[in-house]
């Protein structure tokens, strides 16, 4: 299988399963589920570091994907961070 | 691939699955109260697993190094910032914002690419730039405008409620295509610009005419695009695990935006091109949403609602944005104490967008420790209003008219409103007579058993505590709650 079908069934196969994960939400969730998936888009850092590694000693796009990676991260870092806040008021009575 | 030992590519890609795994279980259980929050920490825990497995992939060199320390560092730390000090009130615009944020640096890594990286780029690599630039500039822009209207930074312009936009963002999508189109032939000239700076302004075209009642859908939607655009990002730079999280997310959004457009009764299509809810049909509304549309209405003072609260046995807050803007989470737990304590029985009911964004009211409540069992859904609410005492609407508007269920001229017509009119008394907590985030006039203002209660929730609620305070309402609690028994 060449390299670029085998990315299109990954596309193809991830694309569904994203439609399969989520079925019915209560609204409570609606803003938590919203700000957990936001974070996880910040995984594009993954092609960040991948193009900081590929610029070799070009300064100018060492720069670009340094930037790059400062944005991804803090829309992860964030993120992941905001949603446990929410989450965590979520806690009932009797829970430890 | 620099590694060239079979067990060093087994490792990666063992990690690798790993990632992908506990991210779809991540994705999946903060979809359940229960799961949610250990699944946002299965998913943190993915991300890390995810970013170790290419470290070893690729084994940066010191200066690489230097530069992944350095924008991490930036990077980590003001999210950690933002994410400490934003107000839960203000959560549906750090959304957006973090939104953007990774939009952008899909679109970074694109343009990097286009400009000095294209001799290597193959076709599927070019044809990807061109997506990522388009997608990501899209995101970017169209989150940061999402961010500004939220905030109140920027108003609706009127020319962006006539057909005239429709126009301007067609010739700004044509703009962006040509440039797309001929990115792969001329990556680093005029092309890229073109697409770059026909979707930026696409972005603000089509996010600029949102009302902001609808804002959290645009939120989720780009939310999704952010997914596409990391997608996208992950054929550029030819890594399977970016391609298959991004499409995870994206087609998850997709899926959550359908969710929450389906809670409040709008159709994807009417939020996207139909500008902002009773803004463009002027006509329907008739002018009723301007103080002159309102001819009965009866006020009252913090006194007169202090005395039928304490005459009720059953009492019914309907929290609203006027509530989360007036930060008086707290003073309404505090008030609903004192009645509990005075035996009177007290439930919260909360309309599926209450707040500014759907299950933002029970993040604000439980931040005010309300037990999660006295937060009622509509659904479970309604049947209930006919028996109960006194209802208080704290700067709730449009999820309270009746006229969603009679009139079928409302612009409202159709959508699921809490039934509050049912109920013996109800007072409205409100700082003036202004219309909605819809822009309509409310039936139930005028109603006979309505009364109007004017000022900041805060204050109101602080003017209730006194009153009930020195009518001895605290004071009597074993009496009273011996009577009740």
């Amino acid at each position: 299988m060449s390299v670029l079908s085998q990315a299109l069934w990954v596309l193809l196969l991830g694309s569904l399963l994203g439609l399969e994960l989520i079925g019915k939400v209560p609204p409570t969730l609606h803003t938590p589920l919203m700000s957990g998936a936001n974070a996880i888009s910040g995984i594009t850092l993954l092609a960040s570091l991948t193009l900081i590694q590929k610029a070799g000693d070009n300064q100018a796009l060492l720069l670009i994907s340094a930037l790059s990676l400062g944005f991804a991260l803090y829309n992860v870092v964030g993120g992941f961070l905001v949603t446990d806040r929410m989450l965590a008021m979520f806690r009932r009575k009797g829970d430890a | 691939m620099t590694s060239s030992f079979l067990s060093m590519d087994l490792l990666t890609d063992a990690i690798d699955l790993v990632a992908v795994l506990l991210l779809a279980l991540g994705i999946k259980g903060l979809s359940k109260v229960r799961s949610a929050r250990g699944a946002n920490q299965l998913a943190a825990v993915a991300m890390g697993l995810a970013v170790l497995g290419l470290l070893i992939e690729i084994q940066p060199g010191p200066l690489a190094w230097l530069w992944i320390a350095a924008g991490s560092a930036a990077g980590g730390l003001a999210g950690l910032i933002t994410a400490r000090r934003v107000p839960m009130t203000a959560m549906p615009e750090v959304v957006a914002l973090f939104n953007g944020s990774g939009g952008l640096a899909s679109l970074l890594v694109a343009v990097g690419v286009s400009i000095f990286d294209s001799a290597s780029a193959d076709m599927v690599a070019l044809v990807s730039i061109a997506i990522s630039v388009f997608v990501g500039s899209i995101t970017f822009t169209g989150s940061i405008v999402a961010m500004a209207k939220l905030q109140g930074w920027l108003d609706t312009p009127a020319w962006t409620q006539s057909s005239v936009r429709h126009v301007v963002n067609i010739a700004l999508a044509v703009l962006a295509l040509v440039g797309a189109v001929l990115l792969p032939g001329d990556p680093t000239g005029l092309p890229l610009w073109l697409l770059l700076i026909g979707s930026s302004l696409l972005g603000v075209g089509v996010t600029l005419p949102i009302g902001g009642a609808d804002m959290p859908v645009v939120i989720s939607l780009l939310n999704s695009y952010s997914g596409v655009a990391a997608a996208a990002a992950g054929f550029v730079v030819g890594s399977q695990l970016l391609i298959v999280a991004g499409a995870m997310v994206g087609s998850a959004g997709l899926i959550l935006t359908q969710v929450m457009c389906t809670a409040m009764n709008r159709s994807l299509l009417s939020v996207l091109f139909g500008g902002a809810l009773g803004a463009s049909g002027g006509g329907a509304v008739g002018g009723g949403g301007s103080e002159a549309g309102y001819t009965r209405i009866t006020s009252c003072s913090a006194e007169e609602c202090a005395m039928a609260l304490e005459q009720a046995e059953r009492v019914v807050f309907v929290p609203g944005y006027g509530l989360a803007v007036a930060q008086a989470q707290h003073a309404l737990r505090e008030l609903s104490k004192l009645l509990e304590a005075h035996g009177v029985e007290v439930s919260y009911a909360i309309h599926p967008v209450a707040g500014r964004m759907p299950g933002h009211m029970n993040v604000l409540l439980a931040e005010a420790d309300v037990p999660y069992e006295q937060l009622i859904e509509m659904d479970l609410i309604n049947p209930e209003f006919p028996r109960t005492d006194v209802v208080i609407v704290l700067g709730a508007n449009d999820v309270v008219n009746p006229d969603a269920k009679s009139d079928p001229t409302s612009p409202l017509y159709g959508m699921p409103v809490l039934e509050v009119d049912q109920a013996r008394q109800v007072f409205v907590v409100k700082r003036s007579l202004g219309a909605g985030y819809a822009g309509i006039a409310n039936a139930l203002f005028e109603l006979p058993q309505t009364a109007m209660v004017f000022g900041d929730a805060k204050a109101v609620l602080n003017g209730l505590l006194s009153e009930l305070r020195s009518m001895g309402v605290g004071k009597v609690v074993a009496k009273k709650a011996k009577v009740a028994v």
